[in-house]
């Protein structure tokens, strides 16, 4: 059988599966919202291995999925090293570090007017920079081994998740914190009862933003040098040495760690900000 | 991405003082903490660069206290600056420091642009002027790509409950996946398909970055007009072309513009991030990856502050085209 045909195939029988769903009257359920999505995304990898397949692409060039998730059942312990390297160790020990040093950097300023104003712009300018150039000087600074890669990820996170944070503590209205003046609150008090709360849906901004920062920090940063293992390193000699499976296979890993990463942090926020406007139903 | 500034509301005691505040106050308390941030850095200089001071000092005769570099590497930093103090002076002139002073930045950035800009040879390739206009092409490229991608899927959504159901999920996840990771690939797969050079896939990395914070904004743009508006409209007897281009759109621009100027920083950070891992020679990116082969500090701190002053003039013309036009439009400030 032609698989293009194929492919092209299950390309119009998914589309109008889904154009059925979206527009049934159960378009708004939760089934549909997920299938709809998921439909979408089988129908890619479908097209890119029957394209593969049709076209006699050379697996050094662009293998087909079939091949990478071999290649990902088979070499699970290469992978499992690089991930704790580069994942556990370098994303997320700065990201833990760089976030949580922004927020105490955001209260403490916070008090000061000057301060804030003096640092807001900074700090927005500086969030719009590409910080990852600073990766080689970092890791000449702190060795090749994942500290330089946490090192690069707390400064890449530091500022975006600081300029959310001072943003957020600044939401609360005249009215709200009169009231609590009224109530003779303490700063502690009106912090952890008003301000605080007030600021989460612009705190967890800024742990999102930096959730996709800290993988980029942590993998680009070991492009500069690195002990044997680690994603970056693996991608960049994979490259090198044509075992392109088990590059898209890292990058299968890397975007599902991304992917997870990210929704857990989006899990948490829905489980303390459900009271903001955006989830409700 | 980035959330707008926060705009604080002030008691009514406040108001007088405001006037004053928004000019003089505006620039001096980001003045002062400059100065500050300078400061300390100038202050962390001695302590990074002592080792390499010492040894540079012991290898041309110099009595330094501890003798060997070997028995130096037990010492702490500041006791090596307390016991040497007559060489301290010297970790501030290393032609290869850990941190450079920022004169010395600043000295590398003027010595690789307006110095040669002045001898006319701005387009030498030792120049970080030709560098920066590689980087700045392909920025454009990408920002050009990403945009036009970024609109198209916006109207798609908006109009379409299928593409709505189907591709917004992937966009948000398509952003959680790390770029980098790709990057190394997109070049391989360019390079099969027969294309030349790096400026493609540079611009379609940086275009991957820069079209889902536009793709955000227009969806929320293209929807921000009102029921009634819409209804007013359809009184009318409007078509849906017809309210796609004098109301949608118009609607969407204060919208366009608050995600370009994202967009155009991510445009940046993409094209510096496919120099990097991918042994390109020409751009910022390059600059920074060849100052680290070469082992040349001063200039991949040249380079990056070469690309935070890029980032910073792309982010300011795209904030005066916004006002102008919004201002033509009758919705500035």
């Amino acid at each position: 059988m032609s698989w293009l045909a194929f492919a092209l195939f299950f390309w119009a029988a998914a589309w109008a599966t889904n154009a059925a769903l979206a527009n049934s009257p159960w378009r708004s359920t939760r089934p549909v919202r997920v299938i709809v999505p998921l439909l979408f995304g089988v129908t890619l990898l479908v097209l890119w291995e029957g394209l593969v397949r049709h076209f006699q692409v050379m697996p050094v060039i662009l293998p087909p999925p079939s091949l990478v998730w071999d290649t990902l059942i088979n070499s699970t312990e290469t992978l499992w090293v690089d991930f704790q390297q580069t994942v556990l160790k370098g994303a997320l020990t700065g990201y833990l570090i760089g976030t949580g040093a922004a927020f105490l950097t955001a209260i403490l300023i916070d008090r000061s007017d000057f301060l804030t104003r003096g640092l807001l712009p900074i700090g927005n300018f500086v969030a719009a920079l590409p910080i990852v150039g600073i990766a080689p000087i970092l890791v000449s600074w702190f060795g090749f081994d994942w500290q330089s890669k946490a090192a690069v990820v707390v400064v890449m996170v530091f500022f975006p998740m600081l300029v959310n944070t001072v943003s957020g503590l600044r939401q609360t209205e005249p009215m709200q914190r009169d009231l609590m003046h009224t109530y003779a609150a303490s700063y502690s008090q009106s912090l952890f009862k008003l301000r605080l709360p007030a600021a989460m849906p612009f705190i967890f901004n800024g742990l999102k933003i930096a959730t996709t920062l800290a993988l980029i920090g942590a993998i680009v940063a070991e492009y500069f040098g690195s002990p044997t293992r680690g994603m970056g390193f693996r991608i960049n000699t994979g490259v090198g040495s044509l075992s392109i499976d088990l590059v898209w296979a890292e990058i299968a890993v890397a975007a599902l760690a991304g992917t997870l990463f990210y929704g857990g942090v989006a899990w948490i926020e829905r489980r303390v900000t459900f009271w903001h406007p955006s989830h409700r139903n | 991405m980035t959330a707008a500034p926060a705009t604080t509301t002030p008691g009514p005691f406040r108001t007088a003082g405001r006037a004053l505040r928004s000019t003089v106050g505006g620039t001096l308390p980001v003045l002062v903490v400059l100065a500050v941030i300078v400061g300390i850095w100038y202050a962390a200089v001695a302590p990074m660069n002592i080792r390499l001071a010492l040894d540079q000092a012991e290898r041309s005769g110099a009595t330094v206290v501890p003798e060997t570099p070997i028995a130096r590497q037990e010492v702490s930093v500041w006791r090596l600056m307390a016991q040497n103090p007559d060489l301290v002076p010297q970790s501030y002139a290393q032609d290869r420091p850990r941190l450079p002073t920022p004169g010395q930045v600043a000295g590398e950035l003027w010595a690789t642009t307006g110095e040669m800009a002045l001898e006319g040879r701005a387009m030498s390739r030792r120049s970080l002027i030709f560098h920066a206009w590689v980087t700045l092409r392909s920025t454009f490229w990408g920002f050009l790509l990403g945009t036009t991608l970024g609109i198209a899927g916006a109207i798609a959504i908006v109009y379409s409950r299928v593409v709505n159901l189907s591709l917004m999920p992937w966009a948000i996840i398509s952003q959680t996946i790390p770029i980098v990771a790709l990057a190394p690939m997109i070049i391989v797969l360019s390079a099969q398909v027969g294309i030349e050079g790096r400026g493609v896939p540079k611009a379609i990395i940086s275009a991957y970055l820069c079209y889902f914070p536009v793709l955000v904004g227009m969806v929320k743009g293209l929807r921000s007009p009102g029921t009634a508006q819409l209804d007013l409209l359809k009184t009318y007897s409007a078509s849906s072309l017809q309210s796609f281009w004098k109301l949608r759109l118009p609607s969407s621009v204060p919208y366009l513009f608050a995600s370009l100027k994202i967009g155009i920083a991510a445009a940046l950070v993409g094209t510096i991030v496919g120099e990097l891992p991918t042994g390109a020679i020409r751009g910022l990116g390059a600059r920074i990856l060849i100052g680290d082969q070469f082992g040349t500090p001063l200039a991949i701190w040249a380079a990056l502050f070469a690309a935070a002053i890029l980032a910073g003039v792309l982010v300011t013309l795209l904030d005066v085209a916004q006002r102008a036009t919004l201002k033509r439009m009758g919705m500035g400030r």
